[in-house]
């Protein structure tokens, strides 16, 4: 049979990343300012102490054995200062790190407590402080308190072309959608996690699904020429996708006539076995994240002084390794801040410390600072969000966490 | 093994249909079986309706224009061509074409996507889709296919002209409005084959063509290798000539409809199958075509792919022998076969070894999430990636219904259900699609890899692809 096989951008059915037009921050531009704001979610839960690791931490090395990384390791974490150390995949953020110009909040979480991906992003992205029914994302509704009321944007509204926008985003503030040219990668994860329901439930399908994954996997890796090994696709492909949809992000946020705030998400971060902190599934997509913030300050340009990138996550990791390499779902984690707006080179932490009768119900890095006091930070300082709509509209129930002071160079 | 009520309701959607949607399963889980009959017997089961839609007739003679003005522009702009280079000045390339820039498909390909969206649409809006999943069984029993010069336009009008009106009626009825159908005839050949001692067989050099002949008897019919020989074959083909389309030129008020042309008919006493049929014009064929309709051999042959196509690629002999006995006993009542179908507790059995196709597939996936796409091409897209293209298969038997031969399309199928999940978003919560779409028929594991996965576009993912979901 011949079948017909078209590219993949043929096949594309979905769009990536998500700017709310027209929604600019007037109040900054009143201070001669431009403001850029993207925010990256990271679906799965990032392990955050296989981010930033608490090298000076004595308990450190209890939680994680020869999992832990060091600054004396191989490879060796970054340095940041005299408690913590960057994942070796991220010498582009440990660059910025150097130059102020990106900063780490540790040990924070969102009010959510539970361990549920799906209600943990919700939690997350909706900005409400227990998982529901949300129909709005915070990121839109802080836009939309932007605005003088009564007034809905201009022209460009129209831009507005419905689909899948993250939750983070979407609200009545109109969003416009873009299509990145690279379909998003299919996901070695969601392929692993297939092929081992298939072969607990079908064997017949676990046989077929595996012979066309080695077949590709062959044939993209350019099979049997003898050429020099290379990464595993999956990371090449993942690699270029984030940095691909971050840079272009980047260059729609540059343009002076452009959007000003955008939304991006990336998956597979869920690593419940053979982490790869070090070397594996982890540092690559660390190593990917790492590429895409680069590739943001490349596109922004100028634009880069007036910009703050916030990198959040639904939830942590527990704090020790599980029996299979990795770790399950937990509770406090990282979230990384960068751009030449912030007063960077830092990293803001109440650490909680890592002893047994320290972690979160036993088994979870604790959380002590609320992820929605940064952000409320990001949105106060950075857009001039008002400090009321912050607490009712953008966070409602977030009145204790109070926004974050001092994040950005000027405030 | 016996299915609770809910699980039955949720087989009978995904065995019988074209997958539940939201609240489908509750709908039916009363009397499973009666839904599907009450389906069936709705007067309006399977009809399109949309009048935007043109007849076959009107689509081939708006295509025929179409191609006229595209050849005598064509002409113009060869001529302009040459005009500009007679002046030293200027090279070839010079001249302005003076086509319009393209605004969209050229005709042909629009009246195909328009039919295309027809009947997506009609297969999202059915209740169940028993009665759209009988029209596919039967237009891709009696395929004709797009890539063939002419078949294009009308490949849809076809579909809704000469099977969808007899899927629960009679299989002679829809044998003889497919046979005589200018799509079927231009596809198979035989609007162009010419008795040798027709009067247009003595003045040219064209004769016999026993395409529609060989594949009626083979494929529509009596099934290969049963009681027909090659001067079956012969013979029958000599039957039918003078069953064409009308030509522009000669008849341009009924270009593009069928036309028994006695200039082309081979004339004479003719025997098929061990029985001859005197010179009767049009009504020769046709009294073939009844003889085929109600022969046991196609009985056998219609039964045993209905079986194949519900139950199992190996359907148990004492189905075949029932829904066989009950095409005979019915004079091949489609209705009644159907009924019966519903009826057989082998096609009620909770093993589910059969592979849904790749279009029924792609349309429950969509059907569970409610996505109604505005623009049909990536949903063609993704057939065409899966090898299903619609309307258009490679060879006259149609797509394969084994399931073996759709495996190869397995990974496609993850690149496709992953940009569907991410297409919905976050919109969809996969706990409570997986309840409404499969929960009562979904193993512990599918039920538990959907619940941990790490985002909700990765939970539809698996649901789509999990077993219980891509098996019919």
């Amino acid at each position: 049979m011949t079948v017909h096989v078209p590219t993949r951008r043929e096949l594309l059915l979905a769009s990536g990343a998500l700017f709310a037009w027209a929604y600019v921050p007037k109040l900054a531009h009143a201070e001669g300012r431009d403001p850029r704001f993207l925010v990256i979610v990271l679906r799965g839960a990032l392990d955050g102490l296989a981010a930033v690791a608490p090298v000076g931490d004595p308990d450190w090395h209890v939680l994680r054995g020869d999992k832990a990384l060091t600054v004396t390791g191989t490879p060796a974490a970054l340095p940041l200062d005299s408690l913590f150390a960057l994942n070796p995949a991220m010498p582009n953020l440990h660059r910025l790190y150097q130059a102020g110009a990106a900063m780490i909040v540790h040990a924070s979480a969102t009010p959510y407590r539970e361990r549920s991906h799906f209600d943990g992003q919700d939690v997350l992205e909706s900005g409400l402080a227990a998982p529901g029914t949300a129909e709005t994302g915070w990121l839109n509704r802080a836009l939309v308190s932007l605005q003088p009321a009564g007034r809905a944007g201009g022209g460009r509204d129209a831009f507005a072309i419905g689909p899948i926008a993250p939750l983070v985003v979407r609200g009545p503030a109109p969003v416009l959608a873009w299509t990145p040219r690279r379909l998003p990668p299919a996901g070695e994860d969601t392929l692993q996690r297939l092929l081992d329901l298939y072969r607990h439930t079908d064997p017949a399908l676990a046989r077929a699904l595996e012979e066309r994954v080695g077949l590709a996997t062959i044939a993209r890796a350019g099979g049997m020429d003898g050429e020099q090994p290379r990464p595993a696709p999956g990371a090449a492909q993942v690699r270029a996708y984030f940095a691909e949809s971050a840079g272009t992000a980047a260059k729609f946020l540059a343009r002076p006539d452009g959007p000003r705030i955008g939304a991006l998400a990336f998956d597979g971060w869920d690593t419940h076995a053979d982490e790869g902190v070090a070397n594996g599934r982890l540092a690559n997509l660390l190593g990917a994240l790492d590429g895409a913030i680069a590739a943001i300050e490349t596109e922004m340009k100028d634009a880069w002084r007036e910009t703050v990138v916030a990198v959040i996550t639904e939830f942590g990791r527990t704090a020790r390794i599980n029996g299979t390499e990795g770790t399950d779902h937990g509770t406090a984690t990282v979230a990384f801040l960068a751009g030449g707006a912030l007063k960077g080179g830092r990293v803001v932490a109440d650490w909680p410390g890592l002893k047994a009768a320290n972690l979160h119900e036993g088994r979870d890095l604790k959380p002590t600072t609320d992820l929605r006091a940064v952000l409320k930070g990001a949105l106060k300082d950075h857009l001039r969000v008002d400090e009321a709509a912050l607490a009712a509209k953008v966070f409602p129930d977030s009145a204790r966490a109070k926004p974050m002071a001092g994040l950005l160079r000027q405030a | 093994m016996a299915l609770d009520p809910k699980a039955e309701a949720a087989l009978a959607l995904h065995r019988f249909g074209l997958g539940p949607r939201a609240g489908s399963i509750a709908a039916i889980a009363s009397d499973p079986r009666g839904a599907l009959l009450a389906e069936i017997n709705s007067p309006d089961a399977a009809r399109i309706n949309d009048t935007a839609l043109l007849t076959s007739a009107d689509a081939a003679r708006t295509a025929l224009k179409f191609q006229q003005e595209r050849r005598a522009q064509r002409q113009a702009d060869r001529a302009a061509r040459a005009a500009a280079n007679q002046q030293p000045d200027m090279k070839a390339g010079d001249a302005p074409p003076s086509m319009q820039p393209n605004a969209g498909p050229p005709l042909p390909q629009r009246l195909y996507l328009d039919e295309a969206k027809a009947r997506i649409h009609a297969a999202l809006a059915a209740q169940i889709g028993f009665a759209e999943r009988l029209a596919w069984f039967w237009s891709n029993h009696f395929c004709v296919s797009a890539d063939k010069g002419g078949v294009r336009p009308i490949c849809g009008a076809y579909e809704r002209e000469a099977i969808r009106p007899h899927i629960l009626g009679r299989f002679h009825d829809m044998l003889l409005a497919v046979e005589s159908h200018p799509a079927m005839l231009i596809y198979l050949d035989n609007a162009r084959s010419i008795g040798p001692n027709s009067l247009a067989g003595m003045r040219q050099k064209r004769g016999l063509n026993e395409n529609l002949a060989r594949e009626i008897l083979e494929l529509h019919t009596l099934g290969v290798r049963t009681v027909y020989k090659q001067e079956d074959v012969t013979s029958f083909a000599k039957v039918v000539t003078g069953w064409t389309v009308a030509p522009p030129r000669q008849d341009p008020a009924h270009a593009g409809e069928f036309q028994f042309n006695p200039r082309m008919h081979e004339p004479g006493v003719h025997t098929v199958i061990a029985k001859s049929y005197a010179e009767d014009g049009v009504q020769q064929g046709r009294a073939v075509l009844a003889m085929l309709a109600r022969h046991p051999a196609t009985a056998k042959h219609i039964a045993t792919k209905l079986a194949c196509h519900f139950v199992a690629d190996e359907p148990p002999p004492a189905l075949i022998a029932r829904l066989s006995k009950r095409f005979l006993d019915t004079e091949g009542s489609l209705n009644e076969m159907a009924k019966a179908l519903v009826a057989a507790p082998e096609a009620w059995d909770s093993a589910r070894p059969k592979l849904k196709r790749p279009g029924e597939w792609i349309i429950s996936a969509m059907r569970a999430g409610a996505v109604v796409p505005p623009d049909i091409g990536p949903v063609m897209q993704a057939h065409n990636l899966l090898g299903e293209p619609l309307w258009r298969p490679s060879a006259p038997k149609g797509f394969a219904d084994e399931s073996a031969p759709w495996l190869d399309g397995l990974s496609q199928r993850l690149d496709i259900a992953n940009a569907l999940a991410r297409r919905m978003g976050g919109d969809a919560d996969p706990r409570e699609l997986f309840e409404q779409t499969l929960g009562p028929l979904a193993s512990t594991q599918t039920r538990e890899a959907i619940t941990r996965a790490e985002s909700r576009p990765q939970a539809l993912a698996l649901l789509f692809m999990s077993p219980e979901f891509q098996r019919r």
